[in-house]
């Protein structure tokens, strides 16, 4: 297996993502560093959810590879690439949480694939996991009867039941009131400092964006590229060109 | 990698040292928590200075000791243990994220039976009304007022109708078959097969054509009505429908209605002849049975009054399986899973309503001597 000489959570290098002829993103190189609350940002549409589907595995980019604490994950082999991932979480937008299994059961699936915990150790961590989110009591519940914000919730508790050393969040705030968007982003930052978890976040959100991220990039659809990076903050503060200073200022001309 | 613990009645105190990752010894959490248990200690100390690395494994086991000492009103003092521990474990206990809200517990015997009964008349009310809905749909249709796409159709006729013609052959000539065969067993024994062509082909032209057509067009397009719509209403394309003030039952119940009732007397008809075909390859060659002759028996014994009774068992399924698969479709709940759900209901009640119709529309007939 390949290695590189750092092993940061990920590694990106010379990324680029095509559909047939039409080429998304183009020879992105970048670096997540280990505690970071690392955010992928960009308008609708430049290819931040494409770039996710990439760091998961989910799909193959067109070129370059992704390295994942020093392995090439891009071209492991399949047995590889699953023991990768067991170290990952992921939240995806709607929680796609398993609508034929209570919360219980979905968040016991993963734990019951990947490790030989006991049955009684398994529904302990379950109900802790489900308290760690805030939904304590909801074990039996389906998520046809819980709301879309509890079902992100229940998502995470899902995507962390592993202890993953990296969670991936796909536009968390996403179709959330104020404060359960608030109460989400309090969890990303917990969950950060509790257990120093690598977390990355696509979103383009700018309240979550400077409350939560300590670093990002910033994708650009017209160049297919990074145009900028950094803490958001500071990006914020001086902008290196107008997209991004628009883009963070919400349009301000 | 274990939890030290020394307890009395008044003081435990738990020591955590090394490392604890994947920390799964039943054994020593159960003679903790027993132990917890049987002394009740009006104080319990966290210990953790010598922790190495954690994780959820170790953070249960406390959350649970916290769990009891709060529930029995026991002091504990986690200021032992390191800060990151602590905050996670704050986590969980962290109420203002807590809903309030329970699980419905399961409803006693008579209720569950009460509500089951409201629930058959609710569902057969909803059922009476979307069939009335249908049938103004098609009276609009027929007045060229409702609203429907002339290219939907088209692609439903087009589901039902050249693309079904294959399975409704093959299952038909099947079936003409296995007729024959079962008949010339019977009839064998008084040297009467010859009425096998005239068995076959009053069997198949009365009812088994149509009943095969229906069968087959409940599970492949009555299903697809079902899922096609139910996805459209999880996607709530349906409740687009609905605000833009189309009807959903002109736009997307019409047109496969009209579509299957318009095809399926034509299948029906293809299902006849493909089964007296089937029961013909039995007759001419394995009962010997001449060609000519068993065609004279089949021609014999056909009437316009059987084939009639078969197009209209097979007008009476194609409105049974359209409404039926286009109701659970509309009717589909909001996600993924209700979708198979709604498509195995289409397909289910579908041939239960067809199987009920037949028998009723029998003994009408026998009333009226046909």
């Amino acid at each position: 297996m390949i290695k590189t000489a750092e092993t940061s959570p990920i590694q990106a290098d010379k990324i680029t993502i095509a559909y047939g002829d039409f080429v998304l993103l183009k020879d992105l190189d970048f670096k997540v560093n280990k505690h970071d609350v690392f955010i992928i940002m960009g308008g609708s549409g430049c290819g931040k959810s494409s770039l996710l589907r990439v760091l998961t595995g989910l799909q193959n980019p067109s070129g370059g590879e992704v390295f994942i604490n020093g392995t090439n994950f891009t071209k492991a082999e399949e047995t590889a690439k699953n023991d990768i991932m067991k170290k990952c979480g992921i939240l995806y937008q709607s929680g796609a949480l398993f609508s034929s299994m209570t919360l219980a059961e979905n968040i016991a699936l993963p734990l019951q694939q990947y490790t030989d915990y006991s049955p009684s150790l398994i529904s302990e961590l379950v109900s802790f996991k489900l308290a760690l989110v805030g939904l304590a009591g909801f074990e039996e519940f389906y998520p046809s009867e819980i709301s879309g914000g509890m079902k992100k919730r229940a998502g995470l508790a899902r995507a962390l039941a592993l202890d993953p050393e990296i969670v991936y969040f796909d536009e968390p705030s996403a179709g959330l009131d104020p404060i359960s968007s608030k109460l989400l982003d309090d969890l990303i930052i917990d969950l950060n400092r509790s257990l120093g978890t690598t977390i990355v976040v696509v979103t383009h959100e700018l309240s979550s964006i400077f409350a939560i991220g300590t670093n990002s990039i910033f994708l650009d659809g017209e160049t297919k590229s990074i145009i900028a990076g950094g803490n958001p903050n500071d990006l914020l503060r001086n902008p290196p060109n107008e997209t991004v200073r628009r883009f963070l200022t919400r349009g301000e001309k | 990698m274990t939890i030290a613990y020394k307890a009395d009645r008044q003081h435990m105190e738990i020591t955590l040292s090394g490392d604890y990752l994947s920390f799964s010894d039943e054994e020593i959490r159960q003679k903790l928590f027993a132990d917890l248990k049987n002394k009740r200690p009006a104080t319990i100390v966290l210990n953790g200075q010598e922790l190495g690395q954690w994780d959820s494994t170790l953070a249960v086991v406390l959350f649970e000791v916290i769990k009891f000492a709060q529930k029995h009103s026991l002091h504990i003092d986690l200021s032992g243990l390191p800060e990151n521990l602590r905050h996670f474990l704050d986590l969980a206990f962290a109420v203002d994220r807590k809903p309030e809200a329970t699980k419905l517990s399961r409803l006693p015997f008579l209720e569950a039976i009460g509500s089951k009964t409201l629930d058959i008349y609710h569902s057969s009310r909803k059922g009476s009304a979307f069939i009335k809905q249908v049938l103004i749909s098609i009276l609009k249709g027929l007045s060229g007022k409702a609203v429907m796409r002339r290219i939907d159709f088209y692609f439903a006729m087009e589901d039902a109708s050249y693309k079904a013609i294959a399975i409704v052959s093959l299952v038909s000539f099947m079936v003409g078959l296995i007729l024959a065969f079962v008949g010339a067993i019977q009839l064998k024994t008084f040297g009467a097969q010859i009425y096998v062509s005239s068995l076959v082909a009053i069997a198949m032209t009365r009812i088994m054509g149509a009943i095969m057509v229906g069968i087959i067009m409940a599970g492949r397009t009555g299903a697809s009505y079902a899922a096609t719509i139910g996805s459209m209403q999880v996607n709530e394309e349906i409740d687009a429908l609905k605000t833009m003030g189309i009807s959903a039952t002109d736009f997307l119940v019409l047109p496969r209605i009209t579509s299957l009732l318009l095809t399926i007397p034509f299948l029906t008809i293809l299902a006849d002849a493909m089964g007296i075909i089937g029961g013909g390859a039995v007759g001419v060659f394995m009962l010997g049975i001449s060609p000519h002759e068993y065609w004279t028996y089949t021609w014999n014994a056909l009437s316009l009054d059987n084939f009639l009774v078969g197009i209209f068992h097979g007008f009476v399924y194609g409105f049974v399986i359209a409404v039926c698969g286009c109701y659970y479709g509309i009717y589909c709940g909001r996600n993924a899973d209700s979708v198979g759900l709604a498509t195995t209901k289409a397909v289910v009640s579908a041939i239960v309503w067809m199987i009920v119709l037949t028998g009723i529309i029998t003994f009408l007939l026998e009333v009226v001597g046909l």
